[in-house]
């Protein structure tokens, strides 16, 4: 309670400061005086999708403010009370309470909008991300400043649920909407989140064919991403390896098209029916390198389906074949004294099946006796993976001189064929850049040896659409395939200009790094029949009422975040429809990595969480950059506005405590209201994370390379993130630089435009907004209790800074620096140092750390389980500068029933971190909440 | 059951046909050249001898049919990989019933026979090269693209990928398997320009082993379990230099059977016979 007290203050001071400099600087310094209105504006203009989200916000906001503003006074008096009643706290729900307005603001807009939000987040964002989800807002809460109190918290949180569930059911979607804007909005899923923001909830059933032919209901928001479908989906399978798989659906022309995650389900689904299909997105050319048989199993799920389709053609004997392990597996040993025949023929081993094959079948089921049925599905895909239209997805189209062929895709290249036969083939080495016009696709072919000169080959498809699918289903197949990571590293790798669209998904080898960390027992799963006629599985059977998952994240460091750098510009460009592809990426990559490996292992909690959390994976690293730059827009404007409103993704309630060190607590709070600020930085790179979707839609493609070089802290709020972010920061210095020019290029988005120019005004104008209002702020804070919570948890941290290039950052680093000053006194000398950078990076909040790129000298990850509990430890320790920061992550996830007081393990485990780390401080935490199916849908 | 494309090279069958006397005089040939008989028969018997008596196949041997001056050319008239047979629809048109014969063979054989009954298909099996994991389908003046299509219809498993033949009779006139993954092929630049293409159009790659004379490309690679590697190549009496590239193949069992005098007549070691792998009973 005392921290939420402290954050107030700060959030007070903070406004205050920000009206100030705003004044002075430009129009986003107003915009802090105004505050929540001014910023959400700005959001709305930039961010065009959560611009019902923002138009909710603003009220919130200036709510927010009046509660800042009385919670203040608390603070300056005693903390710990004034959290309930500074938000409306009947409202709020558990964890919303307790937290100070600000947070709640940016909760709020984050759950508005991520991408909005993030932009907003200066005022509040100073403060704490904290996304709480509507029904569990404990969270969040807890996270800031209560971690102090935990029982409190504990209790209110509950009577919070309590109260957000009727309200919910009864209130009904608007009520709560109300509330969220206000208040942190329950803790949806990452990915509900974005949606929730809105008003008005509107719930949409969609129905998903799974691949045992069963039907799977599941109701989200009408706003929702295809993300968040996507993991309910695989989150109901219990899939881990969930990269290989997609959503698909018909379009008008009954075309079979990728639903794209990052994309609002409804503006790609063109009928009103919401039927989507479960499927084998890339198939692994190698499935013995799957490391799940669940995973292996949905695969030849889908090739019987293909195979039964006569999508997969093979031969009669290799029909018979594979249809032989496929009874193995599902019926076990051959039975020599039931007649099967009548039995088998309910099965479909080919497109036309004969009574020679069946009895074929039943002979060669005979030699299987003894195979397990999952050594049967392994037999099953060694041979369908060397048939040789395994994984080509078949395209019609037209070469140059109207003949009629097919376009090939797959994971090797682009496949050429008349009729049945290959006529030509593009290995992805060989082709420089895929685009598209109208209804044309065109490759641009490397020259060989002999050659001099590229030569770009057209291919005619039916229509534009259908010739948009095509690439995208090259840009898709390519980056999952030839690509270590999505992201493009160097600008030069990063050509791609063209259209938005980019792979967001983990890649191949991403997804095989990810794998090898998957500890889980091998989970049961039945195996349904592939018989013609699909028992009809109620999608209940698949649909597990999901415990709730818990994971806090604690983040210990000293380093502030610039985000904002530069970068946001950069990233979109417009080229519709060019998909400019290095031939040497694989060689590129490789270089990258046994970084890659490290960021990858330090990530294993990671990982493990975005399963658990089912948190959008790891974007392609293009469209990570992309984000990361928009965020940095969005901190960029926060800064001036001062409003904390954070992008966090609906579901997590990332509250970020900067809590200097354990030195003071004041401090603490200080920093935590820097924190928030940065948080809201911070959080719109979480909302890149949990929210690809939402972010996806404005900066579609945010690369990875961006968020390193900038921030580093953003990466590690956000969870799917912290994959790439190792990734980044290793590759950050040529990546920064790389950016701006990128921006050139880039299209000058309109986000874009407005980042930039307010981005350094406001920068300088928010640093020293909040050097004032953290010195300010900052004694009061010290008294505070709701720092001892947070505060302990810190290692390390140093700070960085890093190589910024932008003025922005300067400035921020002077406020920081002079926030530190005076709390840095106490603190460790090393922060001194660095102070000014680091210190305003810190007061910038996210964007300090995050910018940096620095050099990743050491990073571990230890684990340790108990009963309800997986925490994961990952330590980092970064050379930034000269100066070396080390940054300590803990990731809890608590598993277990509504029952569980996750306000309460919150708490312990903060205090725990604390008392571990002493010398630390805590720079965020992120609250993660997974509710069940039901739960969700009520928010 | 063996599973998709298992065991290259393994084969417990050959199918072969004798040498009519039609042959010296009728058969077809892109030179003009003067054919001894007797030396042909000789030679072909040689050969069929290697098969039958020195790797241990059954042979079945087909009688000569005087109609059918090219009947020893039985690669031509059939397809066989794994349990199925293509008979094919032979671009010259007084070869195409040769097929017959074939046909009657194989089904005795037990393989699932499938019929190039489209009369715009044309398709010789010296057209087509099978490398263990894909067809690659010479387009010539023997074979259409129909005829490979209808191919690449019957093997649904393999990829048949188009190469175009504009020198010499057959894709095979310049190149075979000489083990798994091994291509031999000419140096010739029409052969080495085949190569390139296949090379391009195959997911998989291979090795390559060039010779001086394209013909002494065409080889008979087997697998047998006895054996191991056996590659019958040409004598060092008919390509002195090319002999000497085969010599390098450590691994294989290497068979020099001459064929000087069927090579008149465009006639490939390979042409000679129809290999099968006819396993026992599942």
């Amino acid at each position: 309670m005392t921290t939420e007290v402290g954050s107030e203050t700060e959030v007070k001071k903070e406004p205050e400061k920000a009206e100030e400099q705003p004044a002075a600087p430009e129009p986003p310094a107003t915009n802090q005086t105004d505050e929540a209105k001014a910023e959400e504006a700005a959001e709305q203009s930039n961010e065009s999708p959560a611009l019902a989200t923002d138009s909710a916000e603003a009220p919130t906001e200036a709510k927010e403010n009046q509660e800042e503003a009385q919670p203040a006074d608390n603070a300056t008096g005693q903390e710990g009370e004034d959290p309930p009643a500074s938000p409306p706290a009947s409202e709020k729900k558990g964890i919303s309470r307790f937290l100070p307005p600000w947070l709640k603001r940016q909760k709020s807009q984050s759950a508005v909008g991520p991408k909005e939000s993030q932009v907003t987040p200066k005022e509040e964002g100073g403060v704490v991300l904290v996304k709480e989800e509507g029904e569990k807002a404990e969270q969040a809460e807890a996270e800031q400043t209560s971690l102090t109190t935990a029982a409190e918290p504990q209790v209110e949180e509950e009577q919070v649920k309590g109260e957000e569930n009727k309200e919910t059911e009864e209130g009904g979607e608007e009520k709560k909407d109300q509330e969220e804007r206000l208040k942190p909005e329950g803790g949806h899923y990452f990915i509900k989140s974005p949606l929730k923001l809105t008003k008005k909830v509107k719930m949409v059933m969609c129905h998903v064919t799974m691949l045992d032919g069963s039907q799977f209901p599941c109701e989200v928001e009408k706003r929702a991403k295809g993300q968040y479908l996507f993991f309910k989906v695989c989150e109901a399978l219990n899939l881990l390896e969930k990269d290989y798989f997609g959503l698909s659906y018909k379009d008008n022309a009954d075309q079979m098209c990728w639903l794209d995650p990052t994309k609002e389900i409804k503006r790609q689904i063109s009928n009103a029916s919401w039927q989507l299909a479960f499927n084998v997105k890339f198939y692994p050319p190698d499935p013995s390198q799957l490391t799940e048989d669940i995973t292996r199993y949905l695969l030849c799920l889908q090739l019987r389906q293909d195979i039964a389709s006569g999508c997969l053609p093979c031969s009669f004997v290799t029909h018979s074949l594979l249809g032989s392990y496929s009874l193995q597996a599902e019926l076990g040993d051959h039975d020599p004294d039931e007649q099967r025949l009548d039995y088998i023929s309910d099965f479909q081993f080919a497109p036309s099946q004969t009574k020679e094959m069946e009895e074929k079948v039943v002979e060669l089921h005979k030699t299987h006796r003894g195979m397990t049925p999952a050594q049967a599905d392994t037999q099953f895909l060694e041979n369908a993976k060397k048939l040789s239209m395994y994984g080509v997805d078949l395209h019609h189209a037209k070469d140059s001189e109207g003949v009629d062929i097919m376009l090939g895709v797959c994971a090797n290249g682009l496949l050429i064929y008349k009729d049945r036969l290959r006529i030509n083939r593009f290995a992805w080495p060989k082709i420089l850049k895929i685009s598209y016009k109208r209804s044309n696709f065109y490759i641009k072919i490397r020259p060989g040896e002999t050659e001099q000169f590229e030569s770009t080959v057209g291919f005619k498809l039916p229509n534009h659409r259908s010739a948009k699918r095509v690439w995208k289903v090259c840009v898709e197949n390519h980056t999952f395939f030839r690509l270590m990571t999505p992201e493009a590293p160097t600008k030069a790798k990063f050509l791609t200009l063209g259209s938005k669209f980019r792979y967001s998904g983990r890649t191949q080898a991403q997804t095989r790094q990810a794998s090898t960390l998957i500890d889980r027992p091998a989970p049961y799963f039945e195996r349904t029949s592939s018989k013609r006629i699909s028992r009809s599985l109620d999608g209940g059977s698949h649909l597990w009422a999901l415990g709730n998952f818990i994971s806090f994240f604690m983040y210990f460091s000293q380093m502030r975040l610039h985000f904002l750098i530069p970068q946001s510009g950069k990233l979109r460009v417009q080229g519709e429809n060019i998909y400019v592809r290095h031939s040497n990426l694989m060689l590129e990559d490789l270089e990258k990595t046994q970084e890659d490996v490290l960021k990858h292992q330090a990530s294993t909690s990671e990982l493990k969480r975005s399963f658990m959390e089912a948190t959008p994976e790891t974007r392609p690293s293009q469209w990570e950059k992309r984000v990361q730059e928009t965020v940095v827009v969005e901190e960029i404007r926060v800064a001036p506005k001062g409003s904390v409103t954070i992008t966090t993704p609906e579901v997590v309630v990332a509250v970020e405590t900067e809590v200097e060190k354990p030195k003071e607590e004041v401090i603490e709070e200080v920093k935590e209201e820097v924190e928030a600020q940065k948080r809201s930085v911070s959080v719109s790179s979480d909302s890149h994370s949990e929210s690809e979707e939402e972010a996806g839609e404005y900066h579609p493609q945010v690369t990875v390379s961006a968020s390193v070089d900038q921030i580093k802290e953003e990466p590690e709020k956000e969870e799917a993130k912290d994959h790439e972010e190792p990734d980044q920061v290793a590759e950050p210095v040529a990546e920064p630089e790389s950016l701006p020019e990128v921006e050139v290029d880039a299209m000058p988005s309109p986000a874009v435009v407005e980042e930039t120019p307010v981005a350094e005004p406001e920068t300088a104008l928010v640093a020293e907004e909040k050097e004032e209002e953290e010195e300010e702020e900052q004694p009061r804070v010290n008294g505070d209790v709701s720092h001892a919570e947070t505060e302990r948890i810190p290692q390390v941290i140093c700070c960085s800074e890093p190589p910024v290039v932008k003025t922005e950052m300067v400035t921020i680093s002077d406020t920081f620096a002079a926030q530190k000053t005076e709390i840095a006194t106490k603190e460790v000398p090393i922060v001194h140092t660095e102070t000014k950078t680091i210190t305003y990076e810190a007061a910038q909040l996210d964007g300090s750390g995050d910018g940096e790129p620095g050099i990743l000298m050491t990073a571990q990850t230890i684990t340790s389980e108990s009963l309800c509990t997986t925490t994961t430890t990952h330590i980092t320790k970064t050379l930034k500068g000269g100066l070396s920061e080390t940054r300590i992550e803990k990731r809890i996830v608590i598993t277990g029933d509504s029952d569980i007081d996750h306000d309460q393990a919150l708490a312990q485990a903060i205090k725990e971190a604390k008392e571990q780390h002493p010398d630390m401080s805590v720079t965020r935490v992120v609250v993660h909440k997974e509710t069940e199916l039901a739960e969700e849908g009520e928010d | 059951m063996a599973g998709v494309m298992t065991g290259f090279g393994n084969f417990t069958h050959a199918v072969v046909r004798a040498i009519p006397s039609s042959l010296a005089k009728e058969a077809l040939r892109m030179n003009v050249l003067d054919v001894d008989l007797v030396k042909a028969q000789r030679e072909h018997e040689v050969y069929v001898g290697v098969l039958k008596h020195k790797l241990g196949l059954q042979v079945i041997e087909l009688p000569a049919d005087e109609s059918l001056p090219d009947c020893v050319f039985v690669e031509d008239a059939a397809v066989v990989c794994g349990d199925t047979a293509l008979i094919t629809r032979p671009g010259a048109e007084s070869r195409r019933k040769e097929t017959e014969a074939m046909r009657r063979a194989l089904k005795e054989l037990d393989l699932n026979i499938f019929e190039m009954s489209d009369e715009n298909a044309t398709l010789d099996g010296g057209d087509v090269l099978f490398t263990g994991r894909e067809f690659f389908v010479g387009l010539s003046k023997r074979t259409n693209q129909k005829g490979a299509e209808i191919l690449a219809d019957v093997f649904k498993d393999y990829a048949v990928s188009t190469v175009p033949v504009t020198d010499g009779l057959h894709l095979k006139s310049f190149c075979s398997m000489g083990g798994p993954g091994l291509i031999v092929i000419g140096s010739s630049e029409p052969a080495q320009k085949a190569l390139k293409i296949m090379q391009q159009m195959s997911d998989h790659r291979y090795n390559k082993l060039t010779v001086p004379d394209d013909i002494a490309a065409n080889t008979i690679y087997m697998n047998l379990p006895s054996k191991g590697h056996v590659l019958l190549h040409c004598t060092p009496e008919e390509f002195p230099e090319s002999a000497k590239v085969f010599e390098k193949l450590k691994d294989h069992m290497l068979i020099p059977v001459s064929n000087m005098e069927k090579v008149k007549v465009d006639g490939a070691l390979t042409c000679c016979s129809v290999l099968i792998n006819k396993k026992a009973k599942v």
